[in-house]
């Protein structure tokens, strides 16, 4: 592969990574917590409503996990290119 | 003797305020005078090799403003459900800076926001524009975080408030003056925490006295310490639906509001210029990747903590006050009632306090930011806990500050004199300059904080608003779009910025009519708070509608986008 090559190649995984991230980041938060909170409520956890729980906790433990996922893919994908440092 | 648990008992709270107020103080000069800067590198970016974790701990103190740490629990508890928008709204954005912004601008490795939108988009009008909105979104943030320095000092050590916002003005102008991003960076590490020590601290004591669960996130949705065996979520949703309120869970707002609001947060949380200047000092772009995890898994500590405690402050407070004699009211009742802050008129002369929501036959009013602050005092804890609460509140202010003022004194000495006014000014002569435009900015932050302009009340809508409606767009397009040009990038800047102007003033300020207009004249239903979110979109039709129109970017710019995406050899923050 050609250094050009190789740059696109890795541009085009990234951009997968980061569509299925924020599909994710999306459904949690907009979906579970908004959208569709009032079909949740009707499950409960505890004393919690799920589409409450989503949309004042459960969201914000999605996001810190889809974070941490992101990093943990893109140092595989540096090292698979030969870019990490 | 006096024992050694009666002599704590006897220390008063102000005095605790003090001694812990003026503690945490000591340790931010002590910071500072320790990490000067002595380069416009240290000065702008801390030399770019500060670690991910400090980073992070910085970042998420820089983050959290006296908003979050005092004011959003209040509206949380006032708003139930509808909350979320702010929960949800300020940690989502980070996902957006860790997927699509920070590792790209690290990699592309200068100092400011406006450096990335002149550079990018080659050219000065770019530059200028970036510079107006920075210091537009700055300003309006800045002028709330004095003000909330000055009634944290007036409440708990009963000084005046713009005693304390000058006071406020001192410390902050020492260590942003003396260390830059250097002297900042470390001392936010101490306000984090600091901050969230304090926000916990009673959150835990709380959630024991009530549910029994140490953890604050579990106990507000586990059983209630009577014994009843009722959810406490429950009990208040029962309680708010008795006295006229909308269920707790349920919420008030309409769905494409919630919807639009939570989305301009998130995208203006990702746009706001002096969060986005935290991940430039980092050594490599894996580091920004991670400090951005880091950053949001500290601030998610205290947002899903806020949730829980906003449950036990609305349900100790209805229990306490609601039917009850006027004359029991408890000693922090009195006390809050002499700062304004509950009033109570007694309308139908039965001598019981009536909290309801009918506001003909409602007797209390509460301002929401007592929620937080007089938590401790209204579950009985200790004394050291509520003077924590004032050492916290100041650390959160403080902190946000001080991030604010840096960019903006960097906007003037960097992006204005340094790249457009006096290109060939020295090192020495840029740091000083820094050092002048911030000395500058502390004292016109003071000003709006001694004399708050009666917007204050809408600056989290106009500073989001506008940071989702100009940065956002026009970063992410240039990093993700190699073909956008600088004719495309500056008119949909523009338009944004205006159309989102132009909302705030005529259904936020009512300033174009002679009445502010009524809430059925939004544009689809959507709130000032949420414009942002349509600003955006705007921005982001206009900027590509132009961009095909116009002449693709030079070879080299389009070079610049390749190089950015790639994450080795970030290299050094330079300055050239």
């Amino acid at each position: 592969m050609t250094p050009k090559e190789k740059a696109k190649a890795y541009w085009k995984e990234n951009i997968r990574y980061v569509l299925i991230l924020l599909a994710i980041w999306f459904l949690v938060s907009y979906g579970a917590g908004i959208l569709f909170k009032d079909t949740l409520n009707s499950i409960r956890v505890g004393g919690f409503k799920l589409g409450f729980w989503f949309a004042q906790q459960g969201s914000i433990y999605v996001f810190v996990i889809l974070i941490f996922v992101y990093v943990r893919l893109m140092n595989k994908l540096d090292k698979k290119y030969g870019y990490d440092e | 003797m006096m024992s050694k648990t009666l002599l704590i008992e006897a220390v008063s709270v102000q005095n605790w305020t003090y001694i812990l107020v003026g503690v945490t103080f000591a340790i931010y000069i002590g910071i500072a005078i320790w990490s000067r800067a002595s380069s416009t590198k240290e000065f702008y970016v801390a030399g770019g090799g500060v670690s991910p974790w400090a980073n992070g701990m910085a970042t998420a103190a820089d983050w959290m403003s006296a908003a979050s740490f005092i004011g959003m629990a209040g509206i949380i508890s006032f708003a139930g459900y509808d909350g979320a928008v702010y929960l949800m709204g300020w940690t989502g954005g980070y996902v957006l800076l860790a997927l699509l912004l920070a590792p790209y601008l690290r990699k592309f490795g200068k100092f400011t926001v406006p450096d990335f939108i002149g550079d990018r988009y080659y050219s000065d009008t770019a530059r200028i524009v970036a510079v107006i909105c920075a210091l537009l979104v700055s300003f309006t943030y800045v002028a709330g975080q004095m003000r909330g320095v000055g009634i944290v000092f007036s409440r708990f050590l009963e000084v005046d408030i713009n005693t304390g916002v000058i006071i406020g003005m001192l410390i902050v102008l020492f260590y942003a003056v003396l260390g830059g991003m250097k002297g900042i960076t470390y001392t936010q590490v101490a306000q984090y925490c600091v901050l969230i020590f304090a926000f916990m601290v009673p959150a835990i004591f709380i959630s024991i006295q009530m549910t029994g669960n140490p953890v604050p996130q579990l106990g507000f949705g586990g059983e209630l310490a009577d014994g009843s065996g009722t959810y406490l979520l429950d009990k208040l949703d029962g309680l708010s639906t008795e006295l006229g309120f909308a269920e707790y869970t349920e919420g008030s707002k309409s769905l494409i509001d919630v919807f639009a609001i939570t989305l301009a947060l998130m995208v203006g949380t990702a746009g706001l210029p002096h969060v986005i200047v935290r991940f430039f000092t980092v050594k490599r772009v894996k580091d920004a990747r991670k400090s951005a995890g880091i950053a949001l898994l500290l601030i998610a500590v205290l947002y899903t903590t806020a949730p829980a405690v906003a449950v036990f402050a609305r349900t100790n407070m209805i229990e306490t006050v609601s039917n009850q004699p006027y004359s029991d009211v408890p000693q922090w009742f009195k006390k809050w009632e002499t700062t304004g802050l509950i009033t109570f008129t007694d309308k139908n002369n039965d001598g019981l306090i009536q909290y309801v929501a009918d506001e003909a036959q409602n007797e209390l009013v509460v301002d929401r930011d007592i929620m937080v602050l007089a938590n401790p005092e209204i579950a009985n804890l200790p004394n050291w806990v509520i003077a924590l609460v004032a050492a916290g509140g100041l650390a959160a202010a403080l902190s946000t500050a001080a991030g604010l003022l840096l960019v903006i004194s960097s906007s003037v000495s960097h992006d204005v004199i340094k790249k457009v006014y006096n290109p060939n000014i020295s090192e020495k002569g840029e740091l000083i300059a820094a050092r002048i435009s911030a000395v500058g900015a502390v004292c016109v932050a003071g000003y709006f904080g001694i004399n708050p302009p009666d917007f204050v009340a809408a600056v989290v809508a106009l500073a989001f608003g506008l940071a989702a409606a100009s940065f956002f767009p026009a970063i992410v397009l240039g990093i993700f779009y190699k073909r956008m040009n600088k004719e495309g990038a500056v008119a949909g800047m523009v338009v944004g910025i205006g159309i989102m102007l132009y909302y705030i003033v005529k259904y936020k300020f009512g300033w174009l009519d002679d009445t502010l207009p009524d809430k059925n004249e939004w544009w689809f239903g959507i709130s000032p708070e949420g414009f942002g979110a349509v600003a955006m979109v705007i921005n982001f039709v206009v900027s590509i509608t132009v961009m095909k129109f116009t002449k693709a970017p030079p070879e080299e710019v389009q070079e610049i986008v390749e190089n950015i995406r790639i994450p080795n050899g970030a290299g050094e923050a330079s300055n050239h």
